[in-house]
C-alpha cells in the first residue's frame, strides 16, 4: 500500500509524457518519444546553422526508405541552386538522429561544381530521420529530412 | 593503402558539368566496435576528401564515422580547360593518398 501513491504518480507522469511525446510528432504516423530531436543532434546543427533560420525546401535527400543493410545506404543530396557566383550553394551537411555521432557528412561547394549534388554512402544504426542542410551564398538555410527503416543496423556485425 | 577506382569522362565540353565517381577501399573503421578481445578498435577513417581542378579546389568533403566502409564519393564539377583532377583523401594516423585523373576539354 505503500506504493500507491507513488505508481499513481509514474502512471500519471508517463501517460503526461506520452501525451507531450504525441504531440511533438507533428502529425506524423508514428508517436514515438525517440522522433524528439535529441541534444547532440540539435548542437551539432546549432553549430552550423547558429541562430539563422532554417527553412524547408530546395533541397532533395534521396534516401531509400528501407535499407535492408545498415552498413550502406546510398544518399543522393541535390540543391535546387543555378550555382552561380551570385547564387549558389556553399555548403552542404548532413546530420543522422540516433548514430553514435550526429555529424554525417559536410561538403564544400562552389560555382565550379555546376551543380549542388552530391552522393555518398552512409552508415545507419538504427531506424531514424536523417537531415540534410544546404548553406546558400546569400546566407540562407535550407532543410530536408527523410525517414529511413534499417532492417541490419551498422556497428553489430562481428568484425571479419 | 591508396586504391581508388575514379570514373570521370575522358572528354567533356567546355562549360559542361561532368560529374566524378570515386570508389575508395578504406575500412573506415568507427572506434565504436568492440573488437574479438572486447576492446574498442580504434578509430581510422578518411576524414577529409579533395577535389582540385588544375590547382582550383573544386571540392572538399569533411567525412565522419557515419560514411560507410569504401567510401563511394560522387559529385559535379564543371568543364574549364583540359589538365588533371587531384583527389586527395587524408585520416586517421596522418593517411594520405592522392589520384591524378587526366581531363581533356573540347570547344
Amino acid at each position: 500500500m505503500d506504493h500507491g501513491p507513488l505508481t499513481t504518480t509514474r502512471r500519471t507522469l508517463l501517460v503526461r509524457a506520452s501525451g507531450a511525446a504525441a504531440a511533438l510528432a507533428l502529425g506524423g504516423a508514428v508517436a514515438s518519444p525517440a522522433a524528439a530531436t535529441p541534444q547532440s543532434l540539435a548542437a551539432a546543427i546549432k553549430d552550423v546553422v547558429g541562430n539563422a533560420p532554417l527553412r524547408t525546401g530546395k533541397v532533395t535527400l534521396d534516401l531509400p526508405p528501407l535499407a535492408e543493410n545498415g552498413n550502406t545506404v546510398p544518399m543522393t543530396v541535390t540543391v535546387d541552386s543555378p550555382m552561380t557566383a551570385a547564387d549558389h550553394v556553399k555548403a552542404i551537411h548532413v546530420f543522422n538522429e540516433k548514430n553514435p555521432q550526429p555529424h554525417v557528412m559536410s561538403a564544400v561547394l562552389s560555382p565550379r561544381n555546376g551543380r549542388a549534388q552530391v552522393a555518398v554512402r552512409i552508415k545507419l544504426n538504427d531506424s531514424q530521420k536523417i537531415i540534410a542542410i544546404a548553406e546558400t551564398s546569400s546566407g540562407d538555410f535550407w532543410t530536408a529530412s527523410a525517414d529511413v527503416i534499417v532492417t541490419l543496423a551498422a556497428c553489430l556485425e562481428e568484425p571479419t | 593503402m591508396g586504391n581508388a577506382l575514379i570514373n570521370v569522362p575522358g572528354t567533356v565540353k567546355r562549360g559542361e558539368t561532368f560529374e566524378i565517381k570515386a570508389l575508395i577501399a578504406h575500412p573506415m573503421e568507427t572506434g565504436f566496435r568492440p573488437g574479438t578481445n572486447g576492446t574498442l578498435i580504434p578509430r581510422n577513417i578518411i576524414q577529409r576528401f579533395t577535389c582540385t581542378y588544375n590547382g582550383v579546389e573544386v571540392f572538399n568533403l569533411a567525412l565522419s564515422s557515419a560514411i560507410a566502409a569504401n567510401p563511394f564519393i560522387a559529385f559535379f564539377t564543371v568543364a574549364t580547360d583540359s589538365g588533371t583532377l587531384v583527389l586527395r583523401w587524408t585520416g586517421d594516423g596522418g593517411f594520405a593518398a592522392e589520384e591524378t585523373v587526366p581531363i581533356t576539354v573540347t570547344t
